[in-house]
């Protein structure tokens, strides 16, 4: 990237704090494919003008794969660590990539001590884009058919089914919505920490029943708004041989259109 | 001799009534077996999601064709129990009809008409939510769980509906004749016993029809008293239920869970730098039973969620959108409420038998849901969200992992590896936190 990702405690030592802090997630540090919607998410908050920053090293998980495995210890421990840390800078404002850290932090980090308003980014981008600071020309995918995979920690988890799509329009694309949309959605397989371990024994992989409805629309791209989502239906598209869709995050492809 | 009848309606509603209050305290006593948990917040919003989704029926008509029915159904019931009102003043009062004399008769003519046209809907509906039950092979009904006493429970209760609705038309059928006969004097107007029913009635002589028409009338009434009674062993407790089922469902975000107290003391003094590992431990209560962590048994799961239990229609549209259950694996979160339910009716038993609980060596999880289920679960709440009640099968979920878990250590064997990481490098993968802000830099 031709800038540099400044984190909170470089922030601190200048004696400024940025307008919002930027939870990474553990996908979005380590995963390969999830690095690129960070990436993609880092160039846009850069050309609008926010002022962001990360926690680095100082960040650690949010506690969501223990905590939904069932281990209460490790979830709080991490939580506890993170609140620690991101009370100590005085954070007010997070913005995260994915819906697991948003949802955790949202609504279970609170009765930990620790109280921010948390946005997915979406969220946060639909925000900009409202405050006229985020112009979105999406000219490069007229004619494309995009259809918008829910992410449950977002849609049924918290609500929001919209700030993705009033996103989507504004690529000039045509948005096609799956049969099971919105809060039918249907899962992608990997929440509840099973993300991390081979699915109990059945006739398919969940993954691959969503992607089969998602690839039933022919669309050109699905979207995504969770990096586990976007794994589980990328390999989804890999077990059906396609290679003509393409599975991008909501960021990548609004950086995209800015020639980001 | 002549109060015979009145006297023995009389005896009949009270043990009638009197056998439903006792299945109620035994339900109630019950759901007491659960842990407490405040849910006594917000009541405005409470008494509004109640009144919508119990009442109003909201969640039902998300699949147009069983609701409009079901909620056909609903109407007629209450409509018709006001008829049970009628029914229980002239029994007890030897009077005829007695509701005509308040009502006026131009009124109670608009009254019993609308209770005619709402019964034969009834019955239609009833004929073919029985067909669609049945014939139609919809996925939900034919399921494993459902063999033997649910999938009878739900054909009896259709069944029932329809010969009480019957035993109405006979009653008002033969009614109007005799009224036409001027045996009974005319009060009400019954669209459809007249035009239906009567045809038949007709060739009946005047005493066939009195006894026609209290046979009947006795019939519907006993057969009221009988519904009533079944409701206890029956899914359809939930007409009674579902009201305080909907009023303590969770408000929350349906993506946040609960943090666990106990758990947060713990580590905070874990944690804490200050705090002196060698300090004299404070007085330990002898009585204090040890904290377990998530749940192996209903005495663990929260009353509430116990109410869930017993508020379960067994309708199945939880499983028919549960990821896991629709492509083959063993969890079906209606499964899980029906053994929840079936748990806590064993221990009822069992207290009943007993005069309290006596350890019968069984337990909730693996005796009735194995953990197969409870680990196939992504967490994704498409069956909370599908509930038309509001049940939270996924909660009972989480509790048992917990207990997994956290008192077992019983998770797979993945998982583990995973929740070590996180332990140890704040990652569930084995990188190094030291490493967190590499993607920044690299290419
Ligand atoms: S939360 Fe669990 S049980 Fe409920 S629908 Fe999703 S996977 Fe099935
Ligand atoms: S939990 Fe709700 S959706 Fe599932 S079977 Fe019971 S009533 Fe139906």
């Amino acid at each position: 990237m031709d800038f540099t990702i400044k984190t909170m405690a470089e922030y601190a030592a200048e004696g400024k704090a940025p307008e919002v802090l930027f939870f990474v997630g553990c996908m979005g540090s380590f995963d390969d494919r999830a690095k690129k919607v960070t990436k993609a998410l880092c160039k846009i908050l850069h050309k609008v003008g926010v002022e962001f920053a990360v926690l680095g090293q100082e960040e650690s998980c949010n506690g969501d794969p223990a905590k939904r495995a069932g281990n209460e210890f490790i979830f709080q421990m991490m939580a506890l660590t993170n609140i620690e840390i991101m009370n100590a800078y005085e954070v007010k404002k997070i913005v995260t990539a994915c819906p697991h850290c948003f949802n955790i932090i949202k609504n279970e980090y609170p009765g930990l001590g620790g109280n921010y308003e948390v946005m997915h980014h979406t969220q946060f981008l639909r925000k900009l884009m409202e405050e006229g600071r985020l112009k979105i020309e999406g000219g490069s995918f007229k004619g494309k058919k995009i259809t918008f995979h829910d992410p449950c920690y977002l849609g049924r988890g918290n609500g929001e089914y919209e700030a993705p799509r009033q996103l989507l329009e504004k690529l000039d694309s045509e948005l096609v919505e799956m049969k099971r949309c919105k809060s039918n959605g249907l899962c992608c397989g990997a929440g509840g920490a099973q993300m991390f371990k081979e699915p109990e024994k059945g006739d398919k992989d969940i993954n691959i029943e969503r992607t089969e409805e998602a690839l039933a629309m022919k669309p050109n791209i699905i979207a995504t708004g969770c990096p586990f989502c976007n794994t589980m239906l990328t390999d989804g598209v890999k077990h059906f041989n396609n290679s003509e869709v393409d599975v991008r995050d909501i960021a990548e492809l609004l950086a995209e259109a800015e020639d980001l | 001799m002549e109060y015979i009848d009145n006297i023995l309606f009389f005896v009949a509603l009270v043990i009638g009534f009197g056998l439903f209050f006792k299945s109620l305290k035994e339900i109630y006593r019950n759901i007491q077996l659960g842990k407490e948990i405040d849910r006594s917040d917000q009541k405005p919003k409470r008494w509004e999601t109640m009144a919508r989704v119990a009442m109003g029926q909201s969640k039902m008509t998300k699949r147009p064709i069983a609701g409009i029915l079901h909620v056909i159904v609903y109407v007629g019931f209450v409509i018709i129990n006001i008829e049970l009102l009628e029914i229980i003043i002239d029994g007890i009062f030897g009077t005829h009809r007695f509701l005509a004399g308040i009502m006026g008769d131009s009124f109670y003519s608009a009254f019993t008409a609308t209770l005619e046209i709402l019964a034969l809907l009834v019955v239609i509906a009833v004929v073919l939510f029985f067909i669609r039950r049945n014939f139609y092979g919809i996925k939900r009904f034919q399921m494993k769980e459902l063999f033997g006493w649910p999938k009878n429970d739900a054909n009896w209760i259709l069944i029932i509906e329809f010969a009480l609705m019957m035993a109405f038309f006979t009653m008002n059928g033969s009614d109007w004749v005799l009224q036409q006969r001027a045996v009974f004097s005319a009060h009400g107007s019954f669209p459809i016993s007249a035009s239906i029913f009567a045809p038949v009635l007709q060739n009946l002589s005047d005493n066939g029809l009195i006894l026609m028409e209290r046979g009947a009338w006795w019939f519907h009434f006993l057969g009221i008293l009988f519904f009533m009674n079944y409701l206890y062993y029956s899914k359809h407790l939930h007409i009674v239920l579902a009201f305080p089922n909907t009023w303590y469902a969770k408000l929350d975000p349906k993506g946040k869970f609960d943090n666990l107290d106990s758990v947060t003391k713990e580590i905070k003094l874990m944690m804490d730098p200050n705090a002196d590992p060698y300090a004299a431990q404070p007085e330990a209560d002898p009585n204090a039973v040890p904290e377990k962590f998530g749940a192996s048994d209903i005495f663990d799961l929260n009353q509430v969620q116990l109410l869930n239990a017993y508020s379960c229609t067994e309708c199945g549209r939880c499983t028919a959108v549960c990821p896991a259950n629709m492509t083959g694996k063993k969890l079906s979160p209606r499964k899980i409420m029906m053994d929840t339910r079936d748990r806590m009716e064993e221990v009822g038993r069992n207290i009943n038998k007993n005069g309290k609980f006596v350890d019968d060596g069984k337990k909730l999880l693996d005796d009735h849901i194995q953990r197969e289920e409870v680990w196939a679960c992504t967490t994704c709440n498409a069956c909370v969200e599908a509930c038309p009640v509001l049940i939270d099968p996924l909660s009972i979920i989480i509790e048992m992992r917990r207990f997994l878990v956290m008192e077992q250590s019983a998770a797979p064997q993945e998982l583990n590896q995973m929740m070590t990481n996180v332990e140890n490098n704040a990652a569930p993968w084995q990188y190094n936190q030291a490493d967190r802000l590499k993607w920044a830099t690299d290419n």
